[in-house]
């Protein structure tokens, strides 16, 4: 349980950054996970009243707030319409809908944790994070580093942008429950005419790869996607823990990794209207594979 | 610290500690229908509604629903009843430690999506557990319930 | 005698709706924590970090000195005779192996201190502060290694065991057993055909919703008024007896209504604490445990690896049976020597037919890991998950098929069951719940392994099980039923509904009997100083053997309440008959109304308008099931899901078919939850890994197909309205239905529970049936 003595509802993002800046302050997100841990701290830095818990959409990206609910995140149309079932999928094996009502999009991509289903998504969607201080970076640069240095540690993350350069995008995860820590979550994408694989839940934090030996520069048949599932898995360091084994976890990239690139090829062969999301293609087509949920 | 919101409809003003959770705020103003069941965000026992929302109360900040509202089953009195029936019909209420939290999502689940398929009861409910039931008594009642509200099934 | 035939009821047998189910569903305040005050001593409890230690020095100093403090006690604050937690009658065949707290700590997890606070705050920070040097002792982990260790988990002089069980502490065995029947080797030397297997079987924790908790005060004569959430308050009175050594007379128990119990709450895991606390201090005292303390602490399934040789003739004949248990018992002795008769009496029984001999062997040992207690099944599950398996693969080998193989060995009504105390099976329609069950999965319909799509397959399994109905004599169940003011009828008992209904159910019974409305009948349980004594909750008992006591009682106070009626009607007693809302002269003449005469219970009568019975039976007839599964199997990625479970039961006649269906739907997701999701892993210091509800997965709602469940009703002779026990044989048959499934998806058997995604594509790769995928 955590305990601490101050409250802090800041007013503005300076006033948050101001406080964080101290050790013993840290900044909430949905509070799940930091309230399990047993720790004392000095205080706690609300962002409730700042506005990040609104998502807006532009022509060219989704901009979504720190303090977006997980439940808010898997319902806005726009978003709905743009990732179609992966956005679901990557959301609807959180525990429930009272717990993604209270979880934030700000506290799982800022704990960079390695269950996280959302950082997966993302990460695999080339998003960028915005700090209140470091300003814009890409995501996959985030999450990159063994440990965040000092600044970033003490920074506000105010947003995630999604860039709207998605052209098809698949999500899966195996879990030994259905609400449970996924064993290995895995995305892949058509981002920007280049096709990216995030794996997660290594169970170490997300990391993605792209198509560097053009495995599917021929297309995308059965076979490819095998190779390509197979190739990913090379590539990607797994570890044990008490879900499953690391030689596991690599078997489980490689098919994951398959099925979700077949998709994508089967959402590109949909026919190209204008302006219709990705998202709606998905949706249409429905994938056979009920049983994925 | 002071606090001041609105609990099933009446404004209240009372002394909390920073780091109190909404959970035991609520328990000590004798609203006992809001339950622990786990200490992780688990088990859905101590959903409540924070501005028509179900939520975890054992994560949520006390602190965090200054100015807004929060409903508990004992503000829904009327509506549990009613909805109730159709569990206890089923005898599927069991030991009932989780009806309350199930109740609050189930009413959630109706206001949100009257026409729910049996697979969105289920997702829409996956953080409610039930050691008991073994699920399908009251996906059993909530299905009539459903029925019975869309005007289909007159309950005696 | 007319009640105890089969005939058509007027309220048994009804879905009659749960007496408490509005209060419960609308969210009442009627648990422990909710009817007991919030401004009471907080009681917690100072944990071992140590699988085996030795406390060398205690400091209580700082903890004391936080503001709020009230006491720390330590081993040398408490009584030093051992005792038992197991909610067992006594004498207890567990052994008296604990003290309230012990200077040796025996597993992570063991109580080292108890701390009362006049807040939660001051309690934690009080925990923090309790310092506690050890003396760390190697430590027994391994329960395959545990029988004649050198180290010893309980070395001390004064342990006790009450009962013949086999227990011996200077070998670390909580009970040992050897029995047999008829001449096993030799019969099996005649066999063309023998499987051999070996299970294992987890701590699987009951996971009730409501975690222990108890509340004690000193009520107005300064006696120990326990309050608190169990299945068993007349054990817990003797229990917390023995723990603090006052008499039993100084102590009420009563309890409120239970958030789940399913066996956890027939050990006395909570009460002894603050029940000291409020002893010494005098001082109303609260004890909440936290989940992590019901997960790590509390009284779990006992692991059990069980070594199985079925053997059979050529046609199929199941002729032997040998089977060895090896049952980890924990840190403590509790339901250590009873739960693992079980796994051979529930298993081995369910093939009576044409059984010429059995073997059963078993030791129950002490580790220094959580002690185990009594779980739903209780040593069951264990038993027929490898019976079952073995008949399964048998059936495969003999190439017959599952459902032949029972068709030709299954126990039968009038079949002598001699690895069931030799008792016969008076009520059994088995061979009817397999008919049923085979229609309606349309078992013979397809293979039992079918292609779904390029990466799935749904396939087949089955398992039959059995249980019994309570204890045979031993479990004592009472009612006392009294004709109440309004010419309605009270009922007082013992028994604990922990929301299974027994309370409607045993209503149901007087309604029933008294032939009249269920709204005429109130339920009041229980209070050891009110209710008439009942063994509790448990072993299955309910129904059968206090609803016997339900039943026999009404008769008595029929007979009463005639009596009565006689003497107002001014006739011979032999004149009046009873009908349900007056007495009547035999000739239907004349007739004096229920109310007239409860009216007249009151005023210059010198006979009490009730009637208290207390039953046992000599037999324990056990309720019987087949379960069987479609299993969906990604072969890629070894993910399995229950798409359609189909079980059909015999539990006598159904007392309330709602309550029986869910206590069968309940059941069966408990089992699917055992087999497929919940894991106990014990880390290299003996800690458990699974420590919360985050990491212990019960199914959820998401986990679950279809269930399809049925009854196929026998007539029990010995039970009321020919009624036998439901509440434990549902959890049976899942995990040995759905290794069957496995196999006839991989081609390989698993024996190690759970069966992760991980396990299964295992399987998968060694069964090699998909290759080209």
């Amino acid at each position: 349980m955590l305990k601490f003595k101050q409250y802090y509802r800041v007013k503005s993002l300076e006033e948050a950054y101001e406080l964080n800046q101290k050790k013993s302050n840290v900044v909430l997100g949905g509070m799940l996970w930091l309230k399990l841990q047993r720790r004392t701290v000095g205080g706690v830095i609300d962002l409730s009243d700042l506005g990040l818990d609104q998502i807006t959409e532009t022509e060219d990206a989704f901009t979504i707030g720190a303090m977006v609910s997980l439940r808010d995140l898997e319902q806005h149309e726009g978003l709905r319409a743009y990732l179609g079932e992966a956005l679901h999928e990557s959301l609807c094996h959180i525990v429930g809908v009272q717990f993604r009502n209270v979880a934030t999009v700000g506290g799982s991509i800022f704990g960079r944790f390695g269950f996280s289903d959302v950082l997966t998504l993302f990460l695999a969607l080339d998003a960028k994070v915005k700090f209140y201080r470091a300003g814009e970076m890409a995501l996959s640069v985030y999450t990159s580093g063994a440990t965040l240095d000092r600044e970033l540690k003490n920074d506000i993350l105010e947003a995630v942008i999604l860039p709207k350069k998605v052209e098809a995008v698949a999500y899966r995860s195996v879990r030994n429950s259905e609400t449970d820590f996924p064993v290995l979550t895995c995305c892949a994408a058509k981002v920007a005419g280049v096709y990216r694989v995030s794996v997660g839940a290594r169970p170490m934090r997300a990391v993605y790869t792209a198509d560097l030996n053009g495995i599917l520069n021929a297309g995308i048949t059965p076979e490819t996607a095998a190779d390509f599932g197979k190739w990913v898995s090379e590539q990607i360091t797994t570890g044990s823990n008490v879900r499953a084994s690391a030689d596991y976890r690599k078997k489980m990239i490689a098919v994951l990794t398959k099925r979700n690139v077949l998709d994508l090829a089967a959402q590109e062969k949909m026919p190209d209207a204008a302006g219709q999301y990705v998202g709606e293609r998905d949706i249409s087509q429905k994938n056979e594979e009920g049983g994925q949920r | 610290m002071e606090l001041t919101f609105t609990l099933n409809g009446t404004r209240r003003s009372v002394e909390i500690s920073a780091d109190t959770l909404l959970l035991d705020l609520l328990r000590s103003m004798k609203c006992f229908s809001v339950k622990r069941g786990c200490e992780t965000g688990n088990c859905g026992l101590c959903t409540v509604f924070v501005d028509d929302r179900p939520v975890l109360s054992c994560s949520t900040l006390a602190a965090r629903v200054e100015g807004r509202d929060v409903v508990t089953l004992e503000g829904l009195r009327e509506e549990a009843e009613e909805y109730g029936a159709y569990i206890a019909d089923e005898g599927a209420e069991q030991c009932g430690f989780c009806n309350p939290g199930l109740m609050m999502n189930a009413i959630a689940l109706y206001r949100e999506n009257p026409d729910a398929t049996d697979d969105e009861i289920k997702e829409y409910l996956a953080g409610n557990l039930c050691r008991c039931s073994g699920y399908e008594g009251q996906l059993r009642g909530i299905r009539a319930y459903l029925q019975y509200k869309k005007g289909e099934v007159r309950h005696e | 005698m007319s009640k105890l035939s089969q005939k058509e009821y007027q309220v048994v047998t009804k879905p009659v709706r749960k007496l408490d189910a509005m209060q419960l569903l609308t969210g009442q305040p009627v648990y422990t924590d909710d009817v007991t005050p919030q401004d009471c001593l907080v009681v917690k409890l100072l944990r071992s970090p140590h699988a085996h230690a030795l406390i060398t020095s205690i400091d209580t100093e700082k903890a004391m000195a936080v503001p709020g403090a009230v006491a720390v006690y330590t081993y040398e604050d408490v009584p030093q005779e051992r005792f038992t937690t197991a909610g067992q009658t006594y004498p207890e065949p567990s052994a008296y192996d604990r003290l309230l707290l012990d200077q040796r700590v025996r597993f992570v997890g063991d109580p080292v201190a108890i701390i009362a606070a006049e807040t939660k705050e001051a309690a934690d920070l009080m925990l923090a502060r309790v310092k506690v040097s050890y003396e760390v002792l190697p430590a027994v982990l391994d329960f395959h290694t545990a029988k004649d260790n050198e180290l010893l988990v309980h070395p001390e002089d004064n342990w006790r065991s009450l009962c013949p069980v086999g227990a011996d502490n200077h070998r670390n065995l909580v009970a040992h057993e050897e029995n047999s029947w008829g001449d096993p080797d030799a019969v099996f030397a005649q066999c063309a055909q023998i499987v051999e297997k070996t299970v294992h079987c987890k701590a699987n924790n009951q996971a009730m919703m409501e975690t222990f908790r108890t509340y004690c005060e000193i009520d107005t004569y300064g006696r120990l008024h326990v309050i608190s959430s169990t299945q068993i308050i007349f054990h817990v009175r003797r229990i917390v007896s023995n723990a603090l050594g006052i008499p039993k007379s100084k102590i009420r128990v009563t309890k409120p209504r239970i958030g789940g119990g399913f066996g956890a709450k027939q050990s006395v895991v909570a009460e002894i604490y603050p029940a000291f606390v409020t002893w010494m201090t005098k001082r109303p005292s609260k004890l909440v445990y936290t989940r992590e303390e019901c997960q790590i602490a509390a009284s779990p399934r006992h692991e059990m690896e069980v070594r199985v040789k079925v053997g059979a003739d050529a046609q199929g004949h199941i002729r032997a049976m040998d089977m060895y248990t090896l049952s980890n018992s924990g840190a403590y002795s509790e339901h250590g020597p009873t739960t693992v008769g079980l796994s051979g009496h529930k298993s081995i029984s369910l093939y009576a037919n044409q059984l010429q001999a059995y073997r059963f062997n078993y030791d129950v040992v002490y580790t220094n890991l959580q002690s185990a207690g009594a779980f739903r099944g209780y040593g069951a599950p264990q038993g027929i998950f490898a019976v079952e398996s073995a008949v399964n693969e048998l059936a495969d080998k003999l190439g017959i098929s599952p459902v032949a193989i029972r068709e030709i060995n299954m126990t039968r009504e009038g079949d002598v069951m001699h690895s069931y105390y030799g008792e016969t099976a008076s009520s059994c329609a088995l061979d009817r719940c397999l008919a049923r069950a085979k229609e309606k999965i349309g078992w013979d319909d397809s293979c039992l392994c079918t292609k779904i799509n390029d990466h799935k397959v749904r396939a087949k399994g089955m398992s039959i099980a059995m249980q019994g109905s309570g204890i045979s004599g031993v479990d004592v169940g009472s009612a006392t039923v009294r004709l109440t003011e309004d010419g309605g009828y009270a009922l007082v008992i013992g028994a604990a509904d922990m929301g299974t209904g027994c309370d409607t159910i045993l209503a149901q019974m007087v309604a029933e009997m008294m032939e009249c409305d269920m709204s005429n009948v109130t339920v009041y349980s229980a209070d050891t100083d009110f209710s008439p004594y009942d063994s509790g909750s448990y072993a299955s008992s309910t129904t059968y053997v206090t609803g016997k006591a339900v039943e026999r009682a009404c008769l008595e106070l029929q007979e009463k309440i005639c009596a009565l009626g006689a003497d107002m009607l001014e006739l011979p007693k032999e004149q009046v008959v009873f009908a349900s809302d007056a007495v009547r002269s035999d000739d239907g003449s004349r007739s004096v109304s229920l109310l007239d005469i409860a009216t007249k219970s009151m005023c210059g009568n010198t006979e009490a308008m009730q009637a208290t019975v207390t039953h046992s039976s000599p037999t324990s007839p056990p309720p019987y099931m087949v379960g069987m599964v479609e299993l969906d199997i990604d072969i890629e990625t070894g993910e399995a899901k229950v798409a359609n479970y189909v079980a059909v039961a015999d539990c006598g006649t159904v007392i309330n078919e709602n309550l029986a269906r869910i206590q069968l739907e309940g059941g069966i997701v408990q089992g699917i939850g055992m087999a497929l999701y919940e894991n106990v892993t014990y880390m290299k210091d003996g800690s458990i890994s699974e420590n919360s509800l985050m990491e212990y997965k019960i199914p959820s709602r998401m986990d679950i197909g279809k269930l399809d469940v049925e009854f196929e009703s026998s007539f029990e002779p010995s039970g009321p309205f020919g009624a036998k026990s439901i509440g434990e044989l549902v959890i049976d048959t899942p995990v040995p239905a759905i290794a069957h499934a496995i196999y006839e998806a991989t081609g390989e058997w698993l024996t190690e529970l759970p069966f992760t995604p991980e396990k299964i594509l295992e399987a998968i790769e060694r069964g090699g049936k998909y290759k080209n995928n």
